[in-house]
């Protein structure tokens, strides 16, 4: 959840002393804010556009929201390398295991597929990941694996290091039982709010709305962002 | 995560650890007399690419350093890796050049093995999880540009295994001056030579703004027709012309004695080396 600075495992090739400033050395994080909710027919999900490295944003417009399968999606945050290799190696099991099938995979399927690797690896992994989408079976479900390897389904689910400044905005906002653009106009609020506190969250909002119906994507560029009365 | 079976096997090939506890003593050591080990010489560069009308142009420049000294004044940054392919490498000089060598071999292969011309996102790919499974070891920053079937396409690798696909990238120690010059002034779908200028101007930002880069801008422009590349496109840090002399006139200072004593000298062997100032 917090911005990937665990030097653990990072040998530097050289010093810190050196001419170079440390957004060359420094591994590269997705220090961000993500969320997803649930509701009647689907889910929707939703993400800042940072990525850094140290103090410099390396992409000012990331799309942290990746597509697993046609409605599945998952939401990345920590480390970008380790989340995006996590994604293409969930995407392929997913893919094979569909095909297998012959039917649409369920949004457990993909989340217990990324459960295995987050909670295998969980030494060497810094990858919080929040897993969303439709299925027949379910509906729209949201499950969230965080940093370690836990699974747990939740009806509204927010991460990255800037949740922590969403907690107290969520509980008191999120109802059960809401409509799709109910639960757009929360996502955009929530998020915009932790952009603004969150120095490793910034950017643009990216949004999509998975259902039976397939996937809608939009982004709400930085000067379009819901604004609060606190200027 | 024990996967050998036998993991008391010294390991065969691969990165070997073993020494970096002996290494460490002997750091502290030298430190303590006031030395300091060789470091990896490192390419401290500024690397920009950018996607134009046409296709892509990446732009380097030529300052190899090692620590504080110039190691090599005019290297190539910008690596062949198909014929509609081209890499900026940046990080430590070895680690971009032999990863940039291995992908092109291995594109090539795949190529014939498909059948078909390379994709730059298949370069991507197979970089990045070379890059993934040596967890940031392999010091590489590197910038993959080119123009296959599907369109022009620009990505950036780092080091620990993450990508970034966007329109304009800079890289390396010079990439924060050479950004700036993108931010303001890149559009999308950019005429040829707006945009050959455009990438001259970032690199020049970075050779003079940032210590790790100098000497000359390297472009190469990559489009459907084909690909261009303009070793030395331009030199903006020419040594400069002494404005003064430092000579005294003969006859400033007084001689008081003079004494000569001739030295009886043999020529034993006589040979000339040219040394190459350029």
């Amino acid at each position: 959840m917090a911005a990937a600075t665990a030097t653990r495992f990072c040998q530097q090739l050289s010093s810190v002393s050196d001419m170079s400033p440390d957004w060359t050395t420094k591994e590269v994080s997705t220090g961000t804010t993500i969320m997803a909710v649930e509701y009647e027919g689907g889910v929707v999900i939703g993400a800042d556009s940072r990525t850094t490295t140290g103090a410099y944003i390396a992409n000012r417009v990331t799309d942290k929201l990746t597509p697993i399968h046609d409605r599945i999606f998952c939401c990345r945050s920590g480390s970008a390398a380790d989340t995006q290799a996590i994604a293409d190696i969930v995407t392929y099991q997913l893919g094979f295991h569909s095909i297998e099938l012959d039917e649409a995979p369920l949004v457990q399927t993909a989340a217990n597929l990324f459960k295995a690797s987050c909670y295998r690896y969980r030494e060497e992994l810094m990858a919080g990941i929040i897993v969303a989408g439709w299925d027949k079976r379910r509906g729209g479900q949201v499950y969230t694996v965080p940093v370690g390897g836990m699974l747990v389904r939740q009806p509204v689910s927010v991460g990255g290091s800037g949740s922590t400044y969403i907690y107290g905005f969520m509980d008191s906002n999120y109802k059960p039982n809401m409509t799709k653009e109910q639960c757009l106009h929360l996502v955009s609020g929530a998020l915009s709010l932790a952009m603004e506190r969150d120095g490793s969250s910034g950017g643009v909002i990216r949004l999509a709305a998975i259902s039976e119906s397939g996937v809608e994507r939009q982004v709400i560029l930085g000067n379009q962002l819901p604004k609060w009365s606190t200027a | 995560m024990l996967n050998t079976s036998r993991p008391c096997q010294p390991q065969s090939g691969g990165f070997s650890f073993e020494d970096s506890r002996r290494n460490a003593v002997l750091e502290g050591n030298l430190s303590e007399l006031g030395y300091s080990s060789p470091k990896a010489r490192k390419t401290g560069t500024t690397i920009a690419g950018i996607v134009f009308k046409d296709g892509v142009i990446l732009g380097a420049d030529t300052r190899a350093t090692d620590d504080m000294v110039v190691a090599d004044k005019n290297c190539m940054k910008i690596h062949y890796i198909a014929p509609n392919i081209y890499c900026c490498g940046a990080g430590v000089a070895a680690d971009a050049e032999v990863t940039t060598q291995m992908m092109s071999s291995n594109v090539e292969l795949h190529s014939l093995s498909t059948g078909r011309p390379p994709l730059v996102v298949t370069v991507t790919r197979q970089l990045k999880q070379m890059l993934f499974r040596y967890q940031g070891h392999i010091g590489s920053s590197l910038i993959v540009g080119g123009v296959d079937v599907t369109g022009a396409h620009l990505y950036s690798a780092y080091p620990h295994g993450s990508y970034d696909k966007l329109p304009f990238l800079t890289m390396g120690s010079g990439a924060g001056p050479a950004i700036s010059i993108f931010e303001d002034r890149f559009r999308p779908n950019m005429e040829l030579e707006d945009a050959k200028q455009l990438v001259r101007d970032a690199i020049v930002a970075g050779i003079f703004c940032d210590l790790g880069s100098g000497s000359n801008v390297d472009l190469c422009i990559i489009t459907q027709a084909g690909v261009q590349y303009l070793r030395a496109y331009d030199q903006p840090a020419q040594k400069g012309k002494k404005e003064g002399q430092y000579k005294y006139k003969p006859g400033t200072t007084a001689v008081l004695t003079k004494t000569v004593t001739p030295l009886p000298l043999d020529i034993v062997d006589e040979s000339v080396q040219l040394m190459d100032t350029q």
